[in-house]
């Protein structure tokens, strides 16, 4: 059966004027239980890149300039 | 590189004691293994980061079950929770807990973790329960993770982020050799050799379906998804009370804790629409969830926690806990609704079901030395049978397994393992990745999921198991023989499935097994409505023998502290009679 991709939108916003991925920071992506933020390699920010989230907030918390911000999925809401 | 390509590969390493998952009972367990030993190589193996892994990740409130010299006895303890499971209890490891958990709290505290104290310097220990006085606010509690990491990387145990083990490895005599791992980012496979492996892996949590639909909505961590219970069956190892379900009350839809032990102590309840209690005590027990499930049902649902008749400052403190620590997206959820607590209530709601010991009793069986029923493999943590044991016993019982483990280890040299196991697995491991077409994992996860929010959610009725095992085979089928993993992180997801698939058949097996009602909401069979101490006053062990899925009785073992007739159903007693 072929695949077709499903909207979603994302729980975990990254300000991109503040994230620092680009100079190297791979904290969020580090921290995160469900491992599902990656660094773009078309704008060297973090993004999330799967909707699985656990509303958690250790990327949101940890990372060093602020640029994470944790939402509740919107079903949850 | 391409996000989460795979990459072939396969590397071999050894160590002498392996403890797989690092969230509460993993870290500790490796700590004391590596203090008992410093010479020896311990590796603790996790499938996220240890830094940010497990039901703590954000840290906790506080401690549930302490048992603090002056406020409990171990013996109380003891009775208080044999009682709340039901009288389903070997009491050794129990009792062993409640001796050991002060020195524990001692020991955390000294790693910089703080415990609440009067004006007095004692503790300040709150009554939750239905008899004693067992809970201990943590006013840093969100620094727990932090410390603990301290302490890993002082002890220099060897971490290994992002692997997540996926079989155990054993020798042709039946003893542990090791577990062989998958790397989440890259799908590289990971052999690992030990002398002892300690299972710390959490709580099956992602086993039914959240009403909100979004899978990762869950009461526990989302990414304990059984792999440990799963490993375990798999690995030979017998689970203990497997139909003892976890179902806990939650905040509706947010799916987190309210959070009636933070906020109770100050006088906060459990109320039904009228603003009127129904239950003696807000501790979890399955008797308990009964009487709010019957609430909910009954008419005078939904049922709520209520905070509002409390202070204003009162209420400020309690929202500085519950929205700092263990889920602190509670307020951003509760802002979003316009909800505040000064002028309305939680709406709580009952939660899927799950299994953990945390909480109920459902784990992989130990016995007071934390030691399964394989040579070698010991288990600890929400995953491990001793019942209610929450944080605190993830802690005390993870330091039990990781000293017993190690003794293991000195004792013993590497068990010899067929290299044709490494060739099978890896095989099962990557099939997904092999089909050019198929059902994604989270297609699969979610009807296996459905399935068991459908026919295996209390209470319990035989005929719609038999259908929900009828189901759930036909879904295997899919999921062996035609899911697809395009990348590493879909791989991870589809190994996960495996997990929670095993975790559904366990449930349907356990619950047909038990052929009475006990834990209240936990096991009530409609087809056998009466607790039935004449016959089934007794564990039930599933294992896997000749690969085959089987269940067996096994006695209580005799009692360390007796329980008076008149005490036995205690819990049974949780709603609030009708007064004239």
């Amino acid at each position: 059966m072929p695949l077709a991709s499903y909207q979603t939108s994302v729980p975990v916003v990254v300000d991109d004027a503040k994230c620092i991925a680009d100079k190297g920071c791979t904290v969020c992506v580090d921290v995160c239980p469900l491992d599902v933020l990656r660094i773009s390699d078309m704008t060297g920010k973090a993004y999330m890149a799967y909707d699985e989230c656990w509303y958690c907030m250790p990327c949101e918390a940890d990372c060093p300039t602020g640029a994470v911000t944790v939402n509740i999925p919107y079903l949850l809401r | 590189m391409a996000l989460d390509q795979i990459v072939d590969g396969l590397s071999e390493v050894s160590c002498d004691v392996l403890v797989i998952g690092g969230g509460t009972a993993g870290p500790m367990a490796a700590l004391k293994a590596k203090l008992k030993n410093p010479k020896a190589n311990v590796v603790l193996l996790e499938k996220a980061n240890v830094k940010r892994s497990g039901a703590i990740s954000m840290g906790m409130d506080g401690l549930n079950n302490a048992v603090i010299p002056g406020y409990a006895t171990p013996e109380q303890y003891t009775k208080e929770i044999t009682i709340a499971n039901d009288g389903i209890v070997d009491q050794k490891a129990v009792y062993k807990y409640a001796q050991n958990c002060y020195k524990i709290i001692e020991e955390l505290d000294s790693f910089g973790i703080r415990f609440l104290k009067n004006e007095n310097g004692d503790y300040a220990v709150k009554k939750v329960h239905h008899i004693g006085t067992y809970v201990l606010p943590m006013p840093n509690g969100e620094t727990v993770k932090k410390a603990l990491y301290r302490q890993l990387r002082r002890a220099r145990i060897l971490i290994s982020n992002r692997y997540m083990a996926t079989r155990l490895l054993k020798s042709s005599d039946g003893r542990i050799a090791g577990a062989i791992s998958v790397n989440t980012r890259t799908a590289e496979i990971l052999v690992i050799k030990a002398k002892a492996v300690i299972l710390c892996m959490g709580a099956a949590g992602r086993l039914g379906l959240p009403t909100s639909g979004y899978m990762f909505g869950t009461y526990e961590n989302a990414a304990n998804s059984g792999d440990g219970y799963s490993m375990a069956y798999h690995a030979g190892a017998a689970l203990a009370n497997l139909e003892c379900y976890q179902i806990n009350p939650l905040i509706k839809d947010y799916n987190g804790p309210a959070c009636a032990y933070v906020a109770g102590p100050f006088g906060a309840f459990t109320a039904n629409n009228e603003g009127s209690r129904f239950i003696e005590c807000d501790y979890w027990s399955g008797q308990m969830m009964l009487e709010f499930y019957n609430e909910l049902l009954s008419g005078k649902g939904p049922v709520f926690l209520q905070l509002k008749h409390l202070h204003p400052d009162t209420i400020s403190e309690i929202e500085s806990t519950l929205h700092k620590v263990e889920r602190p997206t509670r307020g951003l959820f509760q802002q979003g609704r316009s909800v505040d607590y000064r002028n309305e209530s939680i709406e709580m709601h009952i939660s899927e079901i799950g299994f953990c010991s945390g909480h109920s009793a459902s784990g992989v069986f130990v016995d007071d030395n934390a030691r399964t029923t394989v040579p070698g493999l010991y288990a600890a943590g929400d995953m491990a049978s001793v019942p209610h044991n929450y944080m605190l016993g993830a802690f005390t019982n993870g330091s039990v397994a990781g000293i017993d483990a190690m003794e293991f280890a000195d004792n013993h040299d590497f068990a010899e393992f067929d290299a044709a196991d490494i060739a099978k697995e890896r095989d099962r491991v990557l099939a997904p990745t092999k089909r050019e077409d198929g059902i994604p994992p989270n297609q699969v996860e979610y009807k296996t999921r459905r399935l068991v929010n459908d026919y295996l959610q209390p209470p319990k009725v035989t005929r719609k198991y038999e259908l929900g095992m009828r189901r759930l085979a036909e879904t295997r089928q899919d999921m062996q023989e035609r899911m697809i993993a395009r990348n590493a992180h879909e791989l991870l997801r589809a190994l996960e499935v495996q997990s929670i698939m095993d975790c559904a058949d366990m449930a349907v097996h356990a619950s047909l097994y038990r052929e009475e009602s006990r834990w209240g909401l936990y096991h009530w069979r409609t087809d056998f409505p009466e607790k039935d101490n004449e016959n089934w006053f007794c564990h039930t062990l599933l294992s896997k023998q000749n690969g085959k899925m089987t269940s067996e009785k096994r006695a209580v073992e005799p009692y360390v502290v007796p329980i008076a007739d008149d005490e036995k159903d205690l819990y049974d007693k949780q709603r609030i009679r009708a007064t004239a």
